[in-house]
């Protein structure tokens, strides 16, 4: 078995998405070459050679890749594909987006957001919003699989020392450009990798009270995340929406305030270790799946909590 | 212009599915089926741009069984001017999806071809972006706004990190994302004149496409069910139960 994994990362910091993947890779077993595509990536490059298991990282590095446009990156990954028999990438809104042009372009099917590997060939992966867990197996030559970012714990980030190659290739398919992008900034950690979440819902009734939120995410090292239904209302961006079309986390302490539990929600936080529901409803589905919940008005619950911890 | 926007027959969003007690799919008996909620907001925004004048016709195309007619005839009363189904029974998958839509693009040359970012039921994520590659298209997937301007489109999406803004070249793939547009309902007399719009069938044969899947499905099953935890009375003891018994805060 020879296993192409495709980085994430922002061009400066390799994403622990791709650990994750490579920890899938090491399950299905053989040769583990990784390929950094980005812009000015020396660095990725270097984090990723200190990733133990790795045999090989493939760095094509030029403006064509800088932000990840599809048609250039499946270009590039179907043009180094010949000879792996599995091509892996995290399941990111990058990955979702080049990954099945690579298949298609391969003539293969792809086999979406796995959550663990049976064997070479055989996936589990959820489907109907993680309401029915799939097990399938790919009957095709070339196996292209997207992998959940919570599906493993990432492998350890140093201790390796693989071979960097550069990749001559350069494809722009001159198709689509980057125009701009509002990237959120925030000290805290991000949602897909935070050992401790809070999130609000639609009973935060608006953007400016997430600010109750801040002062026990900064207490608790906790990223700050949101339902569906906050987005939609307009309280907050769209990278904070967890849930089956937003971003899927598994971290040890989730807490949902004014979160009633629609099941889309549930399906991008249910994995996590200790689930903490604050909702005045007593019937909120949320408490269903919660491990502590506390039936209160969060408005004067979150102070409380803030003070306390 | 044309705007081709291909929709799929789903379980309805509301429904809580079951999995088949013999562990080979979920229960689709006597299940509401609806047209894909992501689909709909691409009917939703091909229809949108008909009416402001940027787009000619609108054609809803479905690949999958008879019964599919259902859903392509809500996207004529949606707006949709007229619908193709290429009837198939296989359980098509994403590749042979996206090779039958390109046999359809290859007779109607739409400029712009908008997807749902993913069906609510195999949730693959997969079958525009093939679309695209197969037809040599630029993309740009999970749109929250698509601005047409001459042979180009500019097109905001929504990334993990945040949002993004790219330019593409028609023609052009797009799938949509949730916040894009609320779509409208379908109004009685729209219903009645969607009977009388044109919906033609066609099979993969006449196409010359293959849509025999190659990803087996082995079983289906429920995720493992999370126990309900318990209820506390105060703020002080659910610190005190996190600290102390979970362990999971200093």
């Amino acid at each position: 078995m020879s296993i192409l994994v495709v980085a994430e990362h922002d061009n400066t910091e390799n994403k622990s998405q791709t650990r994750v993947a490579l920890a899938a890779a090491q399950v299905i077993g053989g040769d583990i070459d990784v390929l950094v595509a980005g812009s000015g990536v020396d660095g990725v490059a270097s984090q990723v050679a200190a990733i133990p298991g790795v045999t090989k990282v493939l760095v094509a590095d030029n403006a064509a890749y800088e932000n990840q446009l599809a048609e250039n990156m499946a270009g590039l990954i179907t043009s180094i594909a010949t000879g792996y028999t599995h091509i892996l990438a995290p399941h990111t809104t990058s990955g979702k987006s080049y990954l099945p042009r690579v298949a298609a372009m391969l003539g293969v099917a792809q086999v979406s957001d796995i959550i663990s590997v049976e064997s070479p060939d055989t996936f589990k992966r959820p489907i109907y919003a993680g309401n029915a867990i799939a097990t399938v197996r790919a009957n095709d030559a070339v196996k292209v699989v997207s992998v959940r970012g919570t599906a493993y714990d990432p492998v350890a980030a140093e201790g390796g020392s693989a071979t960097i190659e550069a990749v001559a290739e350069v494809v722009d398919a001159g198709v689509s450009t980057f125009i701009s992008e509002e990237i959120a900034q925030s000290e805290r950690p991000e949602l897909t990798a935070a050992g401790v979440i809070i999130s609000g819902g639609r009973g935060m009734q608006s953007g400016d009270n997430f600010t109750l939120l801040e002062g026990i995410a900064d207490k608790l090292g906790a990223a700050i995340g949101a339902s569906r239904a906050a987005v939609d209302a307009g309280f907050v961006p769209n990278d904070m929406q967890v849930g089956q079309t937003g971003k899927i986390v598994a971290p040890e302490l989730y807490i949902a305030v004014g979160i009633s539990g629609a099941i889309q929600h549930l399906a991008g936080m249910k994995d996590s270790k200790v689930i903490v529901a604050i909702n005045k409803d007593e019937d909120a589905p949320i408490f269903q799946v919660a491990d502590y919940g506390l039936v209160a008005d969060l408005f004067s619950a979150l102070p409380e909590l803030e003070g306390l911890i | 212009m044309k705007v081709i926007v291909p929709v799929k027959r789903v379980v309805d969003y509301n429904v809580k599915v079951r999995v088949k007690p013999d562990n080979t799919g979920v229960d689709l008996n006597n299940v509401k089926m609806s047209v894909n909620p992501f689909c709909e907001i691409g009917i939703e925004e091909a229809v949108r741009m008909k009416e402001a004048g940027a787009a000619e016709e609108v054609i809803a195309v479905a690949v999958g069984s008879g019964a599919c007619q259902e859903q392509l005839r809500t996207c004529l009363a949606l707006g949709a001017d007229r619908a193709i189904l290429v009837e198939t029974e296989h359980d098509a998958q994403p590749l042979g999806i996206a090779k039958a839509l390109q046999a359809v693009q290859e007779r109607e040359q739409a400029s712009v071809v908008i997807f749902g970012k993913q069906s609510i039921d195999g949730d693959n994520c997969q079958t525009g972006q093939m679309f695209a590659a197969l037809t040599g298209m630029s993309q740009a997937t999970f749109a929250s706004e698509i601005k047409l301007d001459g042979d180009k489109a500019q097109v905001i999406r929504e990334v993990d990190g945040g949002l993004q803004t790219i330019e593409i070249t028609l023609p052009a793939m797009v799938t949509t994302d949730l916040r894009l547009n609320e779509p409208r309902y379908a109004s009685l007399p729209n219903i009645m004149k969607a009977k009388k719009k044109p919906l033609d069938v066609l099979s993969p044969e006449e196409l010359g496409v293959d849509l025999t899947p190659t990803v087996e499905v082995l079983s289906v099953e429920a995720p493992a069910e999370r126990q309900a935890g318990i209820k506390v009375e105060s703020v002080e003891q659910l610190v005190d139960k996190l600290k102390n018994e979970a362990k999971v805060i200093a």
